[in-house]
């Protein structure tokens, strides 16, 4: 199992599930209609480091974060 | 790197950042604040942080700081701080002022565009998300 977290204002409690890349975890998000909404414009880190491959494997553990666009300062 | 719950002590923070580098041969110190501006009826803005990603992203600056002679320094609050005050500061120290003048200029841009920070607007006590004024960060879309 992994665990997928949404951060800042998506509001969404964290989900587990089995997936064995970044792109199974897309999959399942996307039958989600309001995280599909997001997902367009939120970038993915892995374990807190920042991801750009769907292909990506996944170990049981690993934790999945989405990042809604960002405002510092 | 410093987090902060609520504004910042702008006064404090810098002194002490220049009391750290006294002795470190540093010609240039070029300090950014940034002061929340009442504006749309806004009481104060909110922020959201996502720590891990932060310290990486901070972690990463400092390298390429290190890589030009230089170093560089952040804080930012977290929750509510209200107008005119507070929620963010940073600062370049350079040999050199040319170095940190190009640095403050490019670390501050990459802070907007990829520092994992959420802005929220608080009126009337609620907060609400400042999506037209946030920025996707690199490599957004990847699951979409």
């Amino acid at each position: 199992m992994v665990k997928v977290e949404f951060l800042g204002p998506i509001g969404k409690a964290p989900v587990e599930m089995e997936a064995a890349t970044l792109a199974d975890v897309a999959e399942k998000l996307q039958e989600d209609s309001t995280v599909k909404e997001w997902l367009p414009k939120c970038a993915v880190a892995l374990n807190d480091t920042m991801v750009s491959d769907l292909n990506t494997p996944l170990k049981d553990g690993d934790k999945i974060s989405i990042l809604p666009p960002v405002c510092g300062g | 790197m410093e987090l902060y719950d609520g504004p910042l002590d702008v006064k404090e923070i810098f002194g002490r950042w220049l009391d750290e580098e006294a002795a470190s041969n540093y010609g240039a110190y070029i300090p950014f604040v940034g002061t929340i501006r009442a504006e749309d009826g806004i009481e104060a803005l909110s922020f959201d942080i996502y720590e891990p990603v932060l310290r990486v992203w901070f972690d990463v600056w400092q390298e390429k700081a290190k890589a030009r002679g230089a170093v560089v320094k952040m804080a930012h609050s977290i929750g509510d701080v209200p107008v005119h005050t507070s929620s963010y500061v940073s600062a370049v120290f350079s040999p050199k002022r040319r170095v940190a003048l190009e640095l403050i200029e490019e670390f501050v841009e990459d802070f907007k565009a990829n520092a994992p920070i959420w802005k929220y607007d608080v009126k009337n006590g609620e907060r609400i998300y400042a999506e037209d004024r946030s920025t996707p960060m690199d490599g957004s879309g990847l699951l979409a």
